[in-house]
């Protein structure tokens, strides 16, 4: 028992470091981002933002919220209790993110595109995306019985899994205004080296801010889940 | 295979007739669908907006409000003296229990649109007479796609605290896609257009409802296997 207390502790104390790490890489990035990196020509300084949306929008689409619905499904196959606390660690950072794409976005969009919002395909999609995640979260406190939780989690993030290309490829086909991906596409990367340089730094550091909430939600989560059993038996 | 088919529908009947006993909860939806539509009939301005182009909106609130009413009672009638219990320990294939729930679902859904159609041409005064067929076999699409995701989450939010509020919350991103489709689809029906023109948005709404209702069947085994 107090093993596994100590081992909880021990991925808290290691989640705490990532973060402070994933933290003080985002700063300097940001320094690197105002500071060594060019202005770009047409959008001016608002192009800056670009350095924190996009690596938080990959972070959201492509790692935080694919891991969580995986994560569920081989949940609901193989019953360990860990892929359900990764799953819904994974989600919660994933929320914040999104949010920070959400948030940053209309930031950039006001001075470029003259408007907060657009009902653009991918505006759309991270929208709904965050709805699905709160809808996620909120049916997770809902529920007392863990495995329960852990199961109807799971089937939502599956039927997640299924809908989020729906929403894409229907909001695609209808509008778009967004600019098109610049990095992760067929051809080269269209962007100068020093801004391509600076955006892999910002996709690196965010990508360790990302472990370390994670690993820490994750030893938190262990903590209470042990403690309840503590408290149970 | 039959057999399983045969069951689900054996469920569906069960459904259907426990309904039609008391009627309240197709009542009460159709109701809510009419209400949906009298508050949108106050809340435009016909000499500002033609109705024509506001039709499709108020067509497809109107449409998804009332499912998500009509879909909440699909499992809390189940909840009563642990009706649920007794159909898990019946020898019947999960699947067929979830087909079959569907099967009712999808009837309740319809009837209440069946309802609100009528009405809702009668009070925007529309002349879409031509457009039925297309706008009919749209709405088939778009509700079987949705009312699929409605059956699974509705089996999870019975068990949580504020059913009622979940199913929207957590049924309403998913709505989405086939709305989107269904507006897309039934514009340029109102519009006079023929079918032809909208076959493009008719195969997104089946491509979607044969995906969401395969994974529903999938993973609706999780929500009831305790």
């Amino acid at each position: 028992m107090t093993a596994d207390t100590d081992a909880a502790r021990g991925i808290i104390t290691r989640g705490v470091v990532l973060t402070l790490l994933g933290l003080l890489g985002i700063a300097v990035e940001m320094v690197l981002a105002i500071k060594f990196t060019p202005v770009e020509a047409l959008q001016g300084p608002a192009q800056k933002i670009f350095y924190v949306h996009v690596p938080a929008a990959v972070m959201v689409l492509w790692v935080a919220v694919p891991l969580a619905a995986i994560a569920g499904l081989l949940y609901l196959w193989l019953h360990d209790p860990r892929l359900d606390r990764f799953a819904a660690a994974s989600a919660e950072v994933g929320t914040m993110f999104c949010l920070v794409v959400i948030i940053t976005g209309p930031i950039w969009a006001r001075p470029i595109w003259g408007a907060w919002w657009t009902w653009d395909g991918r505006l759309t999609l991270t929208l709904f995306l965050f709805f699905l995640l709160l809808g996620y979260h909120t049916l997770r406190s809902a529920i007392r019985d863990p495995n329960e939780r852990a199961r109807f989690s799971a089937v939502l993030g599956g039927m997640g899994l299924v809908l989020v290309p729906f929403i894409h490829l229907s909001v695609y086909l209808w509008r778009g205004l967004h600019p098109k991906p610049i990095v992760l596409k067929p051809s080269a990367p269209s962007l100068p080296p020093e801004m391509l340089r600076t955006l892999l730094i910002g996709f690196a550091v965010t990508f360790i801010f990302y472990l370390g909430l994670v690993t820490l939600r994750y030893g938190i989560q262990l903590r209470d889940d042990l403690k309840e059993a503590a408290d149970a038996a | 295979m039959v057999n399983a088919l045969k069951l689900a529908f054996a469920i569906a009947g069960k459904d259907i007739r426990v309904e039609l006993r008391t009627r309240t909860s197709l009542l009460s939806a159709a109701v809510f669908a009419v209400l949906v539509l009298l508050v949108f009939n106050f809340g435009r301005d016909p000499t500002a907006v033609a109705t024509i182009d506001l039709a499709p909106t108020i067509l497809w609130v109107t449409v998804s409000f009332a499912s998500v009413v009509a879909m909440n009672r699909a499992f809390t009638v189940e909840r009563e003296n642990a009706a649920f219990d007794g159909l898990l320990l019946a020898p019947v294939p999960r699947e067929s229990i979830y087909l079959g729930k569907y099967l009712a679902n999808l009837a309740f859904v319809l009837v209440v649109e069946a309802i609100a159609l009528p009405l809702f041409i009668l009070f925007f005064n529309l002349d879409i007479v031509q457009a039925l067929p297309g706008i009919i076999l749209t709405l088939l699409l778009a509700t079987a796609g949705f009312v699929a995701a409605g059956t699974v989450f509705s089996a999870m939010v019975v068990k949580t605290r504020f059913a009622e509020l979940m199913l929207p919350l957590l049924l309403l991103p998913f709505m989405v896609p086939p709305l989107i489709f269904a507006v897309k689809t039934t514009a340029p029906l109102f519009a006079g257009r023929p079918l032809s023109s909208v076959v493009d948005g008719l195969r997104f709404l089946l491509v979607f409802d044969i995906c969401i209702i395969t994974v529903s069947v999938l993973l609706f085994t999780a929500v009831v296997d305790e």
